[in-house]
């Protein structure tokens, strides 16, 4: 079949779908709906439509983004606008069902917006809720919309047709629209795609192989997964197009294995791909052949640098080797080889389809395109956005994020994991771009973005970053193995009260010692978030070593609770409680807290009746504010 | 040879470049990779087993030491840090009596710390047998681990 017969019948599909006389049901059903308990709210949705007799399409879809209000499910009633529901947990889903699809009563309370032109009273429309308005979706437009588990879905929304345009023009042609389009590799370092191509195309060496790089292994970053579980198939498109266009029949994906629903999703996408000729010997009747094969990582954070990502997939100890030769040169089984990653080749059909001038058109002078990012951390609304590059930190922090929970004050934002930086509030004004981030010290990365209020503890959480690359590294080569170790060990005497006043200047001559010599980008990005967190809050780390005091009160060994006696009404729910014993008391007596045997897991906190609050924490050891009657020590604890 | 082995050796041809899928594959069915299989995976792929022990040690996902009925993955990834996974990790390796990366003598729960699960808001978040929790408090997550035997 000629594919814009295939198009066509999966749009006649599509729209008897969306526009018939049944309705239609999405439930968000990606990693992030499924841990809110997304499976359950199915289920029961399920159960009511057969319990009222309802007959209606019940689909799957993907993350459209805003993971802080899933379970999110719509519902395209015939004749109804499509409305999007938030928090629709499996107890919520019967009367939901009944209410709308019974009653007519659109249920305003739990909406969140309506699609398309016609709207209903009452309920905003879904792309000018300010969690979208500033966004633009390219590599994630299909996330939250088609079934990723029907390939139908994703052609009749225009999949596929990128690359039977691309299967028309030259090889030459398409990397031209790729240099037009000014898209820079997403992993993180920012290479010229369009460069990659035209190298591994002139390349006379064969096979060639192109490489999809899923190993989204940054903590804090779930933008691959986003795009893997809801549209597959844009990253499949996106790789046979590569593929083509440097002309090899190879493709792999080497995913990481903690995401066994993408791998899932990934596998039923090219099973139906092949199936409509899509992938496959001879794609749509052309000369060109193409096929992918997934491997899985198995837990080496390391294995997302690209050269060790290619030992791994040979079924080799993951292990970066000395670059250059770069992989385009030698990479896979020492043969030329393109190494992108998700987003990358999720964003190159639409280049196809609508010129590289058009993705230029969004963006800034040197950093074209869009970008996703995963928001997370003490933030309103924390979910996957993709917004034009150049957009401010402010902008992203305060109208998509919402702000910092409780409006608590912001304290700094940290960009690309553990190779990136943490950003101060002076900075919140920084455009979005690789140029700029990496002038103030921090880098694009993939795209995790953690946001932090005063709670979070800058030295807590370098130190957390290098723990983490510790850890991960290969151990090939001296300054990574053994120099990010004697950092991590003066870093963990600084959180305990035990630095010295020279461990500062210790830090920043060892961290820039092993980016100077460090073998692969794990090693020479790692000392970074130390180095930024010195660079921005210096004052806290001094706190940490001059006056044995954390600031934010999250470095166990320089806290410490106590029970105000003036307030304690002694009911003894902490004593109950503490799991360490650590609180002792008799009846009708305020009890102590031991603070030898306290392992400051704030249990007593929780379970402390709120409104009288005696149990306090205070920055610092014990022995520095107890002697101080109740009511200095209570300023003390608010004020830091 | 173990008929389980031998047909996940054939699903691969015998092929030592799938050495990796070949060992999750076995370590799925058996929950950690047994001595005397890896032996047999050795001879069957031509792999010098030293060779296979350098790659079972140098990936997180494998184990060499028999594995507890219930698999807990707490993440510590940094958007659950910073919303206070290592109180909850804390709680755990209490009620559990075991630190990531051991399995408790009555082979109950074994415990791994992961990095990042994706599912960064509705952290802390802990895996139980592939089944998901989020928004955890330490107290909570005690009382998940409870609904496993």
């Amino acid at each position: 079949m000629k594919f814009p017969d295939i198009q066509k019948r999966a749009q006649e599909e599509w729209k008897q779908l969306w526009e018939g006389d049944t309705p239609l049901i999405l439930v968000g059903l990606a990693t992030c709906g499924i841990a809110a308990g997304g499976n359950a709210t199915m289920k029961a949705i399920e159960a009511t439509l057969e319990k009222h007799g309802i007959k209606a399409n019940v689909i799957p879809v993907g993350c459209v983004g805003m993971c802080y209000l899933e379970p999110i499910v719509d519902i395209i009633k015939p004749g109804r606008p499509r409305v999007s529901y938030c928090k629709v947990t499996a107890e919520a889903v019967p009367q939901l069902i009944e209410d709308y699809l019974v009653n007519d009563n659109p249920r305003r309370d739990m909406a969140l917006g309506t699609y398309g032109d016609q709207t209903i009273e009452g309920i905003p429309k879904f792309w000018e809720l300010p969690m979208l308005k500033p966004q633009v979706r390219i590599a994630t437009k299909n996330c939250g919309h088609i079934n990723p588990e029907n390939i139908d879905h994703s052609i009749a929304k225009g999949g596929y047709s990128g690359l039977a345009k691309a299967l028309g023009i030259s090889q030459e042609d398409v990397i031209g629209e790729m240099e037009k389009s000014g898209l820079r590799g997403r992993g993180g370092a920012g290479f010229p795609t369009f460069r990659k191509w035209r190298e591994a195309l002139k390349s006379k060496r064969n096979p060639k192989f192109v490489v999809c790089n899923a190993d989204e292994g940054d903590p804090g970053a779930f933008m691959d997964r986003s795009v893997l579980e809801g549209d597959p198939h844009a990253l499949l498109e996106g790789m046979a197009i590569a593929g083509y266009s440097i002309g090899t029949k190879y493709g792999y994906i080497y995913c990481r294995a903690e995401y066994p629903l993408a791998v899932k999703r990934l596998n039923i996408a090219i099973q139906q791909a092949k199936e409509k000729n899509l992938l496959g010997d001879n794609i749509l009747g052309s000369d060109f052949s193409f096929d992918i094969e997934i491997m899985q990582g198995a837990g080496a954070f390391v294995c997302g640098e690209g050269s060790a990502l290619m030992y791994s997939i040979e079924g080799k100890r993951g292990m970066p080797r000395v670059r250059p030769p770069r992989s385009v040169e030698s990479g896979l089984w020492g043969l030329p080889t393109s190494l992108n990653n998700v987003e990358t080749f999720a964003n190159v059909p639409d280049i196809i389809v609508k010129g590289g001038d058009w993705f230029a058109g969004y963006g800034t002078e040197e950093s074209k395109g869009t970008k996703t990012f995963a928001l997370t951390g003490k933030i309103n609304r924390p979910g996957l956005i993709e917004v034009p590059m150049g957009i401010t930190l402010r902008e992203i922090v305060y109208d998509i994020g919402g702000g910092i929970i409780d409006d608590r004050p912001f304290k700094a934002v940290q960009t690309g994991g553990p190779s990136g930086g943490c950003l101060p509030a002076n900075l919140l004004d920084t455009p979005v771009d690789y140029a700029n981030l990496s002038k103030v010290g921090s880098i694009m990365g993939s795209g995790g973005m953690v946001v932090m209020d005063t709670d979070t503890c800058m030295v807590d959480v370098a130190r957390y970053f290098l723990a983490f690359c510790v850890e991960e590294s290969c151990g090939k080569c001296v300054p990574c193995r053994e120099g990010l170790p004697i950092m991590l060990r003066m870093m963990e005497e600084i959180t305990q009260g035990k630095g010295k006043p020279e461990y500062i200047d210790m830090l920043e001559k060892l961290g820039k010692d092993i980016i100077a010599g460090a073998l692969c980008g794990l090693g020479t990005s790692a000392p970074n978030p130390v180095l930024s967190s010195i660079r921005y809050f210096r004052e806290e780390w001094e706190a940490h070593i001059n006056e044995k005091r954390c600031p934010a009160m999250a470095c166990k060994d320089l806290i410490h609770y106590e029970i105000l006696s003036s307030r304690c009404i002694a009911c003894h729910r902490c004593l109950w409680a503490c799991p360490t014993k650590a609180i002792t008391g008799r009846t009708l007596e305020s009890p102590v807290i031991d603070e030898i045997r306290c392992s400051r897991c704030g249990t007593c906190l929780t379970v402390c009746p709120a409104r009288i609050s005696p149990i306090v924490a205070f920055p610092g050891r014990q022995a520095a504010v107890s002697s101080e009657p109740d009511a200095v020590r209570q300023e003390v604890a608010i004020n830091g | 040879m173990d008929d389980q082995v031998d047909a996940i050796l054939q699903k691969y041809q015998r092929n030592k470049r799938f050495l990796v899928s070949i060992l999750q594959d076995i370590q799925r069915e058996y929950y950690y990779l047994p001595k005397d299989i890896l032996k047999q995976v050795s001879q069957a792929l031509d792999v010098p087993l030293s060779q296979i022990f350098g790659v079972a040690t140098f990936f997180k996902a494998f184990s060499l030491e028999p594995r507890g009925r219930h698999l807990i993955n707490v993440c510590v990834g940094t958007a659950c840090h910073v919303r206070g996974a290592t109180r909850v990790l804390d709680a755990i390796e209490r009620e559990t009596g075991i630190r990531p990366g051991e399995t408790d003598s009555d082979l109950r729960f074994s415990l791994e710390a992961v990095n990042c699960l994706g599912c960064c808001a509705l952290g802390p978040v802990i895996v139980v047998d592939g089944e998901y929790h989020g928004k955890l408090s330490p107290a909570s997550a005690v009382e998940v681990l409870n609904g496993y035997e």
